[in-house]
């Protein structure tokens, strides 16, 4: 694999005037991109192959998902230039095989988001730019012949009833294995070893092959990568490649802006209603303690900046609480200026930015702490009495906890917003402030429609 | 020679306690311990088979022979106390011999072959060049009766009678059909799991390999019975006709059914019974019909369950009946009292909505030709087909049943170590030396498991070896010559 710099090479000549097809990525690009590109592209990439982890997740159905690519792609994989769109598909697919070659799990998930996305993609195509994509893989499955199909019309015929439609005229004849998701759910006719895959259902046939292709790749891939290329682009490629795979992709929330500010007063009653469950848990912990340690003053005040809490009715807030504890004095010497600091008006007077979902997740408290998210840190039976406070209960409740189960924490937050709001959050949640913003959102047009 | 003979036994069979006034030599008393065992492993167990088997034809002097191929593979030793030992492995046949006679294992599983020796694992990490991993594992089916408990009211858990084994019967029609016919297995061996069930080996060389994925496949394509004990309805048949292979696995459940099953296990006659038939049928007015002609307590002149089975077929199927779903529920009902429930692990992919895997690579499981170590009490049901009277109940060998005859399978007559060592100990005077396998009541199964199973396996072992190795010298041949 060639690394893409900014060596003088010719552009990808404009596709010719067919439409736009699906790349295979069968070999690494001669292409030409900008280094900025190169991160950006990948992450535009890395936001669609999140979009449909998250879709398949939630169970999404095969004709649901049909349109969640669709979408995806159109939101994150166009290119102000038409003819660029392709060279953005090929530029990112390659650069995310370096991100994700480097790990057993990187490369299974990596494989399993490109493998469904090139399936769907597949079937969104038209059918002359199937059969043009078929002729690409150079499968070596023969169409049976018509003596072959008629002998078996009957049993063909009855699979495809079996599945409430009819008979194909093609069929491919394929080791069975070469299907297993046909073979699986019983859609196909298979008969000593051998599958006849209708032409409707050849997307399985290519899928498998695309996988096994890549897989291999991956495999090659790393190797480069430990053996020369992380070495040679220590100082301009390695850092970008070992940050992509852990990037939070969303707004860093480091100025609000849309909700204006909060005060004080309205604190409690906005803690109730729009807080995400990690703020919540550590916002009731304050208000019992009257102190936090630092992880906790971190997540918490970095949050409360993102929702527009200003310094001083922070520090107000802060103080308030510790001084029960504490003593004001104490307060002043010891923790204001922490809070200061946050807001950038101290030392190196950076703004920092509130914490998202990933970095709360992957954060470790330790005894007496109370940061971190509760879907994985907290022991099941006080998660469960902390979401029956937030008004989550039966079967909503159960559904959370499934999620928590399979480690599938955000995904467990966002059917809390949905069950606490009882609306629906498509995008799922990927950060405390993008919580509460939706969350905001939602009560603000209820409360005006309520109003007129 | 008697006295040698006797004095031999009299070492093997120390029994804890019994010293004098022990029965004469000839007669074992029932039950199983590891004396016993030890005498059946000096005698019994068939290790150049079992050895012959597990190299799939590596243990050859051809060239494309891989010596270390036996050598990778995992077994597993279940000892006295239950202490387990896994990852064991053999160079050879001699090694594996000594390793069971001196350590007399309770059990032996068999694991997958790895990618070098499981004893030396440590010193492979999970980096990418060198990892320890499973590279061959057989396919295989565990089918137990105990898991058809809900099903069947003549025995529960451990137990088995001839009216309920016929189950085991018509799983290993209906699976061993569709390995054979749909998937091309053709190398496969079906041991009885010396209690209460089955167990399938699929072996040829496109088994061993398949990847987990496609395992899943497979056992997804045979899984129809889903279902715990919570959800009333198991089996849910969809589409206007059935894919071929449910139509053929229905011919075999409706024949057993119908013929055997409804009468054996008096599915009618018992209104908790029978209620729990109307409860899969989703039709109010079906159910109440049907319940009000059986509270009719009047005698029939055929059997009451096939009368009434009869009954609900017509209603469910008759002319008037529009709805596929209602007249399906007869398909339904029957497979849900006989189709095979397969032994699985259930775990959730997002693509598929259920995958249930049969068993990973990495799973173990028990060796034919053992011996089951738990006593159990033979059940003598009150109208059971044939009764059998056997005094030597414990301790039976994990035998091959062939998938051809499965019907004629007794598994009350499966030889037993007692029996066994019985058989050892009335051998003629001056016969001493090895035992001829072939003259016990093993010596069907020794002989079903050579000619029908091995042989055939590893002719086909011997070809697959030889034609890599030549496409593999045609290959780096045709590299050279450019």
């Amino acid at each position: 694999m060639e690394i893409i710099g900014s060596r003088r090479k010719s552009f990808l000549s404009p596709a010719s005037d067919a439409a736009p097809t699906i790349p295979i990525y069968r070999s690494a690009p001669e292409l030409e991109v900008r280094l900025e590109d190169f991160e950006l592209y990948a992450v535009h990439r890395l936001r669609v192959l999140k979009g449909i982890s998250d879709a398949l997740s939630r169970g999404k159905k095969p004709n649901e998902m049909e349109n969640v690519v669709k979408e995806l792609l159109k939101v994150h994989m166009s290119h102000p230039e038409a003819s660029q769109v392709m060279s953005k598909d090929i530029i990112s697919h390659f650069v995310l095989r370096l991100v994700y070659c480097r790990e057993e799990e990187l490369r299974k998930w990596f494989l399993s988001m490109e493998t469904t996305l090139f399936r769907y993609r597949f079937l969104l195509e038209t059918s002359e730019a199937q059969i043009a994509l078929m002729a690409e893989f150079d499968l070596p499955y023969k169409i049976i012949t018509n003596a072959e199909y008629e002998n078996l019309k009957d049993k063909l015929n009855k699979v495809a009833r079996s599945m409430n439609s009819s008979a194909d005229t093609i069929y491919y004849k394929a080791p069975f294995e070469k299907v297993p998701d046909l073979v699986a759910r019983r859609e196909v006719f298979i008969m000593k070893g051998y599958a006849y895959v209708a032409r409707s259902q050849v997307v399985s046939l290519l899928v498998t092959h695309y996988r096994s292709h890549l897989s291999k790749a991956l495999i090659l891939t790393n190797r480069k990568w430990t053996s020369m290329i992380r070495e040679q682009e220590k100082d301009r490629l390695t850092p970008i490649v070992e940050a992509l795979s852990t990037s939070y992709l969303g707004p860093d929330y480091s100025q609000p802006k849309d909700f204006g500010e909060i005060s004080l007063r309205d604190i409690d009653q906005i803690a109730r209603s729009s807080f995400p469950l990690c703020m919540r848990y550590l916002f009731e912990k304050i208000k019992e303690d009257h102190h936090l340690k630092h992880g906790g003053r971190m997540q918490l005040g970095l949050f409360l900046k993102g929702v527009g809490l200003k310094l001083d009715d922070a520090l107000a807030f802060w103080k308030s609480e510790f001084s029960k504890k504490v003593g004001a004095e104490r307060f002043d010497k010891e923790y204001a200026y922490g809070i200061r600091h946050n807001y950038g008006k101290e030392g190196k007077r950076t703004d920092y930015t509130p914490y998202s979902c990933q970095k709360i997740i992957s954060s470790t408290p330790g005894v007496g702490d109370h940061h971190g998210c509760p879907y994985r840190h907290l022991r099941e039976e006080n998660l469960r009495a902390a979401l029956n406070n937030m008004g989550v209960a039966n079967r909503a409740l159960e559904d959370v906890m499934d999620k928590v189960r399979n480690k599938h924490y955000q995904l467990a937050c966002t059917l809390t917003f949905e069950a606490v709001h009882g609306a629906s959050c498509d995008q799922g949640i990927n950060h405390p402030n993008q919580y509460y913003s939706d969350s905001k959102t939602i009560l603000e047009s209820r409360n005006n429609s309520k109003g007129t | 020679m008697v006295r040698e003979e006797a004095e031999n036994t009299r070492e093997d069979m120390v029994i804890d306690g019994v010293e004098n006034g022990h029965k004469p030599n000839y007669e074992i008393p029932d039950g199983f311990n590891s004396n016993y065992l030890k005498t059946y492993y000096v005698n019994f167990f068939p290790y150049a088979e079992m050895h012959k088997w597990m190299s799939y034809g590596n243990d050859g002097k051809h060239p494309g022979c891989d010596a270390s191929y036996f050598g990778r593979r995992e077994f597993s030793f279940t000892l006295e106390n239950d202490i387990y030992l896994r990852f064991q492995s053999f160079k050879d046949v001699d090694d594996l011999e000594k390793a069971i006679k001196h350590q007399c294992p309770f059990k032996i599983d068999i694991g997958p072959v790895y990618s070098v020796d499981p004893k030396k694992r440590s010193a492979y990490g999970q980096s990418d060049g060198n990892v320890f991993r499973p590279v061959e594992r057989e396919l295989v089916f565990d089918i137990d009766i105990s898991d058809y408990d809900d099903v069947r009211f003549c025995c529960k858990g451990a137990d088995v009678c001839s009216a309920c084994w016929p189950l085991m019967t018509v799983a290993i029609k209906i699976i061993d059909t569709a390995l054979r016919e749909d998937f091309g297995f053709n190398h496969i061996l079906w041991v009885y799991s010396g209690r209460r069930g089955v167990h399938c080996w699929v072996c040829d060389g496109k088994a061993r390999r398949l990847d987990d994925g496609q395992r899943a496949a497979i056992v997804n394509y045979l899984h129809v019975h889903k279902g715990n004990e919570h959800s009333i309805k198991k089996v849910t048949l969809v589409g206007q006709m059935f894919h071929p292979f449910i139509g053929r696995s229905a011919e075999v459940v409706k024949e057993f059914f119908e013929e055997k099953f409804v009468l054996s296990q008096n599915l009618f006659s018992d209104e908790d019974r029978y209620e729990k038939i109307l409860e899969m049928i989703p039709d109010e007015s079906i159910t109440s019909e049907l319940r009000g002609k059986w509270q009719d307590k009047k005698r029939t002149r055929d059997d009451i369950n096939v009368v009434r089975w009869g009954q609900l077929k017509y209603l469910l199927q008759s002319g008037k009946q529009k709805m596929l779903g209602v007249r399906r529920c007869v398909e339904e009902i029957m497979f849900t009292f006989t189709y095979p429930r397969l032994d699985l692990e259930v775990f959730h992919i997002p693509i598929f909505s259920f995958i249930l895997v049969s068993k990973h690579m990495n799973h173990l499981l028990k060796a034919p030709f053992c011996i089951h170590p738990k006593t159990g009490l033979f059940n003598m049901p009150p109208f059971s087909i044939h009764a059998v009277q056997d005094t030597h109940t414990h301790g039976r060998v994990c035998v091959p049943i062939d998938p051809k005859h499965c019907e004629d399978f007794d598994p009350s007559s499966v030889p037993t170590l007692s029996r066994l060592l019985e058989e050892l100990n009335m051998r003629p005077l001056g016969s001493g030396g090895e035992i001829n396998l072939e003259n016990t009541s093993l010596g069907e199964s020794y002989r079903y498991f050579k000619s029908s199973f091995l042989h055939p396996l590893l002719k086909s072992c011997k070809e697959d070896i030889e034609n890599a190795y030549a496409a593999k010298v045609q290959q780096s041949s045709n590299s050279l010559s450019w």
